[in-house]
Formats: structure tokens, sequence, C-alpha cells
């Protein structure tokens, strides 16, 4: 390797490094010999376990975003939530009316958004927090379950609001009690489960389970892919 | 703004969020009786709950955010032409009215504390401190109640209404819409409705006893007897207001005080928008008396009101 590779310093719970430019702030961490066993995930984006808290050199704004997906900064100095301990009701979907009433019993602290939007603001996702928080106080649970849709549970909105509400978990019970509720019934799904239940592809599994290595191979390729 | 008879007015409406919920009949009643008259409420886009109560402590500012954001969202209808040049921000329920103008008019007052709003806002455009918040009944006045009697087609015929006021309409002084001690503005509205307001009842402006109904129903429902039976004696038949709160604790809590006592005459409590679309000549779907909690057909079956 001819080129040199540049290096960056960041801070790592007040520690001086020096890790590749370019790093991820997970993989910086790796770098500096951390050994990750809470707080990583996926390292792809989707999961959401790897929440952290981070601050750019000769910025004041404390920023948030996870760390498989955020590229570090010379003088960046990094804080992982290794987990939010946010409340989540237990409930019984099959008792929950998808309405404002569910959520004034289990999440009361919804009412109580000043509408400051400080979830918006550290949302790394880009979702509209706020939004979908007010959504449910007007009582439109289908679009709490839409504006949320692309939450993945990092809990950084829950650790920023001053009105102590945990966004993640209520959105996740909009979608569920949508899901259940309020979107439209599929009735191909309904017919492809009585086709399965009804055991119509039972001989087809079978059959496949019978064959080896070199025969499933051979039936994967060449399966018809055309498109009609 | 000068309106003439015939001219249209296009405005800006701040629902809340109760009128989305359980006071669908406030809403439906109030836009279509709204549409008779030549109006047209323009719900504002993406609008935020108004904060519910109005903070009064003089350090936390945050609880004036959510007003301001809707403020902000009436002066951006106007920037994008979906208003033309209309700042007047119309509400219909009590509580968001008087939340929103205790809030416009303290960050008004204080540059300082726009500034911090408007500082910690720093996603949204300023607010410029160009909104008036104004109630229905408020824009009901300035079109003229004489103007009102003109389109009423299905006149009241005298029904005996009590001109239920509350807290929240007239006090504090400062952003009430009427005389915190004797106001008229209720009464007129009813006289111009065909109605007969009643008058000499001194529980008009009494508190409903708000939201004591959540932990302390037992004095909400003493207090709603009081009230009604206060209009009653007046000889009231029935109970106007423009407060879902007062609504609730007036009309649902009935059900207790039925409960407690058998000789009791339930007392129908009717959105007052619901009996200006009666008088309007509204489809029974927009006034959707079935969402009353205390059955209001008998009364006007009896009074040759039903439709």
């Amino acid at each position: 390797m001819s080129e040199e590779r540049k290096m960056v310093t960041v801070y790592i719970l007040g520690e001086q490094f020096s890790v590749p430019e370019s790093s991820t702030i997970m993989t910086a961490l790796e770098y500096s010999g951390f050994q990750l066993k809470r707080g990583v995930g996926c390292r792809e984006g989707f999961c959401g376990a790897c929440a952290t808290v981070y601050r750019e050199k000769g910025e004041y704004k404390l920023k948030g975003g996870l760390a498989c997906q955020t590229v570090v900064s010379d003088g960046m100095t990094i804080a992982r939530i290794p987990f939010v301990p946010a409340e989540k009701p237990a409930f019984d979907i099959e008792e929950l009316k998808p309405d404002v009433s569910t959520f004034v019993e289990l999440y009361p602290s919804v009412f109580r958004c000043v509408s400051c939007n400080t979830c918006t603001k550290i949302c790394p996702q880009d979702i509209n927090v706020m939004d979908y928080i007010q959504d449910i106080i007007k009582g439109d649970i289908a679009s709490a379950a839409h504006t949320s849709f692309d939450c993945i549970r990092c809990g950084l909105c829950a650790l920023r609001c001053p009105a102590e509400i945990v966004q993640f978990n209520v959105g996740m019970l909009a979608q569920r009690l949508y899901g259940k509720y309020l979107a439209p019934r599929s009735e191909e799904l309904d017919k492809r489960i009585n086709e399965i239940e009804n055991g119509e592809y039972r001989k087809d599994i079978d059959r496949l389970k019978s064959l080896g290595k070199d025969e499933l191979v051979e039936e994967y390729y060449g399966r018809d892919i055309s498109i009609t | 703004m000068a309106e003439t008879e015939d001219s249209k007015i296009k405005i800006p409406y701040f629902p809340g969020c109760t009128l989305k919920t359980t006071a669908k009949n406030f809403e439906s009643s109030a836009v279509k009786s709204a549409e008779k008259l030549g109006v047209e409420m323009v719900e504002l886009p993406k609008w935020n709950c108004c904060g519910t109560v109005s903070s009064l402590a003089s350090d936390d500012l945050m609880k004036h955010l959510a007003p301001v954001r809707d403020f902000i969202r009436v002066e951006e209808m106007n920037e994008e032409g979906v208003v033309d040049n209309e700042y007047r921000m119309l509400t219909l329920c009590s509580m968001c009215f008087n939340t929103l103008k205790q809030t416009n008019a303290r960050v008004k007052a204080s540059p300082e504390d726009l500034e911090s709003v408007n500082n910690f806002m720093y996603l949204e455009k300023d607010y410029q401190g160009k909104v008036e918040v104004t109630h229905l009944f408020e824009l009901l006045d300035e079109m003229g109640f004489d103007a009102l009697q003109d389109k009423v087609t299905h006149s009241l015929k005298g029904l005996k209404v009590a001109p239920y006021y509350g807290c929240l309409l007239l006090r504090p002084k400062s952003v009430g819409i009427d005389n915190a001690e004797n106001p008229s503005i209720i009464e007129r509205f009813i006289t111009a409705i065909g109605g007969n307001p009643v008058e000499n009842w001194e529980a008009r402006s009494r508190c409903c006893g708000s939201y004591h109904t959540v932990e302390n129903k037992a004095i909400v429902v003493k207090l709603a007897k009081g009230i009604i039976e206060n209009a009653r004696s007046a000889g009231a038949e029935c109970i106007i207001t423009s407060c879902p709160l007062c609504a609730f604790n007036l009309d649902s809590r009935q059900e207790e005080i039925i409960r407690e006592d058998s000789e009791y005459r339930p007392m129908p409590v009717f959105y007052f928008t619901q009996l200006l679309g009666l008088a309007l000549g509204l489809d029974k779907k927009d006034l959707r008396f079935e969402d009353n909690f205390i059955d209001p057909e008998p009364l006007l079956v009896q009074k040759g009101l039903n439709i």
C-alpha cells in the first residue's frame, strides 16, 4: 500500500483515539479496541440498536445518530447509548380499540406534548416524530402509523423529549393498531392462507424436502423466472 | 375588513383535538353552518394541539411553543395564498380559543419572549405577530346578528335556551369575548336564531368543574347538577355551550345524576352551532344529535323543531 491512510482524532468517553477517516462511529470504536456487546446489531442502519450521542469539533449542539451509519469527523466526541430503558406497557391487541382512548390509557404522557419538535430534530431516520404524536392526539391513528413507519426504535426521541413521551413505543402501538384494525384487508392474502392451511402446497414442500443438495441447486437455478 | 351581506370570507380555522375526536358534532355543525353564512373555514395544515391549558408561569416559555407554531401556520397560509390577507384564526372550542389568545397576547407584548420562542424553533419561520385569535361567536357578532337573523330559515320558535358561558370565553378579562360580569353576546345570538334566551340565571358563567371530571367525578356531578337546575329554574328547556369540556361535564355527567336521582329530568345540552345549524336548515347528518349524550329529539319534537 503506497497511499498512506489518513487518520482523524476522536474522543470516546473522554479518551483520545486516532482512527481512519471515513470510519463510521462503530468501526472507529472497534478500531480503538472497544469490544461491542450491547448497542450493536445489524451494522446496516436497520435495527436501531446503536443509538449514539456525539458532538462535532467547534459545535455546541449535541447530535444523535446511529453508530453504524454516522461517519466520524476530526475532533468528534462520542458517547454511545447501550440501551434505552423506556416504558413499554403490555397489552392484548385483541382488547384494544384503534382510537385515542387506547393511548390515553397506555401512554398518557402523549398528551403532555408541548410541540417543541425536539424529537423530530434528533431523529436519525428523519421522521416527523412530533407530527405523529400530534396525529395520535387528534385521533388519526392511521396517519400516525404511516408517519412513524420508518422508525427503527433507537430511542433517541424519548431521551430528548422534555414531556417524557416514549415516542418510539407509541409509534409501534399505532402501527400495530393500524395493522390489526385499520389497514385494508387483502383478499389475496386470506385466499393464500386458506390454500396453505388446506394443505395445497404440502406435496410440493415434501418433494423439495426429499431432494439432495445438487438436485436442489439444479431445481433452484432451473426454476421458471420468466415474467409474464 | 368590511363585509357586505354577500361577501365571502375564507378564514384559517384551528379545530383542536377534541373536535376531531369526541366533539365531531361541534365541528360538523359549525363548518356547515359557516358555509351557509358565506364563511369558508380552511383548516390549518399540520396544526398541533394548542397546549390545552394556558401556562401562567412567567418562566415557562416551553408551554407557549405549541400556540406559536400554529400562528406560524396561519402566516404561511397567507404567504402561500391559501387565504387572502386573512390573519384571523378562527376557533370554536373555548379552551383552544383561550389558550391560543393568551399566548398570542403574551408574545406580542414581550418581544424578548417572542425572540426566545422563535430562536428555539429554528426549523420554522419566525412568527411575526400578525395573527388575531377569534372565536366563532365574535365572527358572527362582527358579521352582524341582524344579518344572521335574515339567514334563518327554520326559526327556533322561542325555544328557551340557557346561554352557558363557562369560564374560558370570559376570563381572564384580557382575552374575554365580552364583559366578564355581564356578557350578552350569546343571548344576542340566541335571539337572532329565533330562540328565547334564558335571562337572570347566575350559573351561566359558573365553573363546570373542568378537569376535576377525571379524578373527582363526584365534584363535577354536583356542580353540573347545580348549573342545570339553576338554568331550569330560570325557565330553560336546554343549554348551549362552546366548550367541549363543559359539554362533557354538563351533558355526559347527567348519566351519574340520573343514577343518583330517579326523579331527575334530563336536560339537553347542545353545542351552539347545532342550534345555529338547525335554524339555518342544515341536514340532520351534519348536526349529529346522536353524538349528544342526552337525546335532544324529544324536546325538538315537542317544540316542532325536529327535522
